[in-house]
């Protein structure tokens, strides 16, 4: 195939039915069997967290722009769970009913098509994304950190920042030839954007190029920031741009990527599984 | 049973993977209400045949429908019209035996109420019922395949696509699954299946092709294959020099096979041959046979080892 064709081939747009709902279904329902277990780290998580950083590291730390720490790094951790739900679950567990399950495989010898397969695992990823946020934000809220009434819009940012996440990693999925590869994202992406999207201290306090560049290459800067939007009422703004030019260049970031990155991961899975 | 109408018509299909040909521009016909076996030693592109029918791989050239409808462009009608039993487990290991029947017939857009229904129904028929609450995990092997058959049937299918549908099973579950191929063939459903069994093939498919290295190397009734290739009885003595020097000088047109310490004699001299030189030379160790399937086969492929 010529460069030009595979570039076609990637960027296709899949053809998709209802029967992506299908896919989420059967995962849906392997959730609710599982559901006490799936319920305890979005608990634990974030609870070790605002202890340990915001409680006990914060005394030590002056106010960030008027906020405590522990009300600075809240929004944060809600952040944080909407990456891991989603990424997590688009790769170790998607890889796992792909290459040892062979349940695509089951599913596609049925009318549902290989791209209703992988689309119905994103949106349930970005679905695990909602479900672990919501969680980690009603923890958030019981420590009294939540303090505007736009938190209620966090599960609308969950689910497209989910499907985001999530079709980043699937297509780490569709080049992984064994589990150990997901070792790379999960280290070199991954945790670096956990400390570096201006999660635990405030991008604008390092230099403009590295607010540059965390703001063009790490998806969670944006969801981080927006995050804190919605929590607090006020998001931190960078590179001289006003509040309303940093919520739009978020937003619009987000929707770009997440609609590249869901065509191309169906595309990808797609070639992977299809020879 | 069988129709005189083409169900699945394959013209010059082909499938290649990179640099190896897995099938090599090969033509079949299936009609409808038939049977037939796709016989080949591994590698020799049953499976991918298989596969290009349920439309889970496209072709690299060529044409194959299913009931007129090309498998590319109506991949959705076809997979909701056939059943797949596929040579590997693939049931669904988070869920009850039952589960993975309901699930697996959510989606062919399968009413609950009915699903349920047909469920019991194959849980019943595969003897299954006790286990309908316990996962995967727990099942033996051939209870396994005796559910990946349940599954294939959940959407009725027109056509049954069984991939070795008895490997690794002991013969009453290897029974059970014949009685089952039978009873769908007396109510019309075509089978294709494919197997390294011969007395499966020939105990069930009206037809066989038998491929080798990506093409169909010959093909017929199971009976007529066996006359034309091996003929009726086989001669099967110890390798003994001087025996074999007499058998050679009695039957100078027979096909003489050495395998290991046995030799095999194939004649195309009507039955009874081999019975009368058995009474004038009481040799110890010599059986006489029905010529079989399996003779066909090794004839046609080889004794060598694939793998």
């Amino acid at each position: 195939m010529t460069k030009s064709g595979d570039s076609q081939s990637s960027f296709k747009l899949p053809k998709l039915t209802y029967r992506v709902w299908k896919v989420w279904r059967r995962n849906f329902d392997v959730f609710t069997k599982t559901i006490r277990v799936n319920f305890l780290p979005p608990v634990l998580e974030p609870i070790l967290y605002l202890v340990a950083l915001g409680l006990g590291l914060g005394t030590f730390v002056t106010s960030i722009e008027g906020l405590s720490y522990i009300q600075f790094i809240a929004p944060a951790l809600v952040a944080i769970a909407i990456m891991y739900g989603s990424f997590f679950e688009c790769t170790y567990s998607s890889f796992v009913r792909m290459y040892f399950q062979k349940t695509f495989d089951a599913i596609i010898a049925t009318p549902v098509s290989v791209e209703e397969v992988i689309a119905g695992e994103l949106v349930w990823g970005a679905t695990r994304a909602t479900i672990n946020a919501v969680i980690v934000l009603a923890v958030v809220a019981a420590f009294g950190l939540v303090s505007s009434p736009l938190f209620i819009l966090t599960p609308l940012l969950a689910f497209f920042g989910g499907l985001m996440f999530g079709a980043i990693g699937m297509c780490f999925t569709a080049l992984a030839q064994n589990i150990d590869f997901f070792n790379y994202p999960s280290f070199l992406l991954i945790t670096p954007m956990f400390l570096l999207s201006g999660t635990f201290f405030p991008l604008s306090s390092l230099p403009s190029p590295v607010q540059t560049a965390a703001l063009a290459v790490l998806p969670l800067t944006h969801v981080a920031n927006l995050t804190r939007g919605l929590v607090l009422g006020k998001i931190d703004t960078f590179l001289n741009l006003s509040t309303e030019a940093t919520l739009l260049l978020s937003i619009v970031w987000i929707s770009v990527v997440t609609v590249v990155f869901f065509i191309l991961s169906i595309n990808l899975m797609k070639k992977k599984l299809i020879k | 049973m069988v129709s005189s109408e083409v169900l699945i018509k394959a013209h010059d299909l082909t499938k290649k993977f990179g640099n190896l040909t897995a099938v090599d521009h090969i033509d079949f016909e299936v009609h409808k209400g038939e049977c037939v076996g796709f016989l080949g030693p591994n590698g020799a592109g049953k499976t991918t045949t298989v596969r290009m029918i349920y439309c889970f791989l496209p072709l690299t050239e060529g044409e194959l429908s299913v009931a007129g409808m090309g498998v590319a462009e109506k991949s959705r009608e076809i997979k909701s019209m056939v059943g797949v039993a596929p040579q590997e487990d693939n049931l669904d290991p988070d869920f009850t035996v039952i589960k993975n029947l309901l699930v697996y017939a959510r989606y062919f857009d399968i009413p609950k109420a009915e699903a349920s229904k047909r469920a019991k129904a194959q849980l019943k028929f595969f003897q299954l019922q006790e286990k309908q609450d316990v996962l995967i995990s727990e099942l033996s092997a051939g209870m396994k395949r005796r559910l990946i058959l349940a599954r294939a049937l959940i959407n009725e299918p027109q056509i049954l696509l069984l991939d070795e549908p008895t490997t690794g099973l002991d013969p009453q579950a290897r029974h059970l699954v014949w009685d089952e191929v039978r009873a769908l063939r007396r109510r019309g459903v075509t089978i294709i299946l494919t197997t390294h069994y011969m007395d499966e093939a020939a105990a069930l498919c009206d037809m066989v092709l038998i491929m080798d290295n990506g093409k169909i190397i010959e093909q017929g009734q199971p009976a007529e294959l066996v006359k034309k290739h091996v003929g009726e009885d086989v001669l099967e003595v110890d390798n003994d020099e001087k025996l074999v020097q007499t058998l050679k000088a009695e039957f100078p047109d027979a096909r003489f096979e050495t395998f290991g310490d046995r030799v095999h004699v194939f004649t195309t001299q009507p039955h009874g041959v081999f019975e009368r030189f058995v009474e004038k030379y009481p040799f110890k160790s010599v059986t006489i046979r029905n010529a079989n399937l399996e003779d066909v086969f090794l004839k046609l492929t080889g004794r060598k080892l694939r793998e």
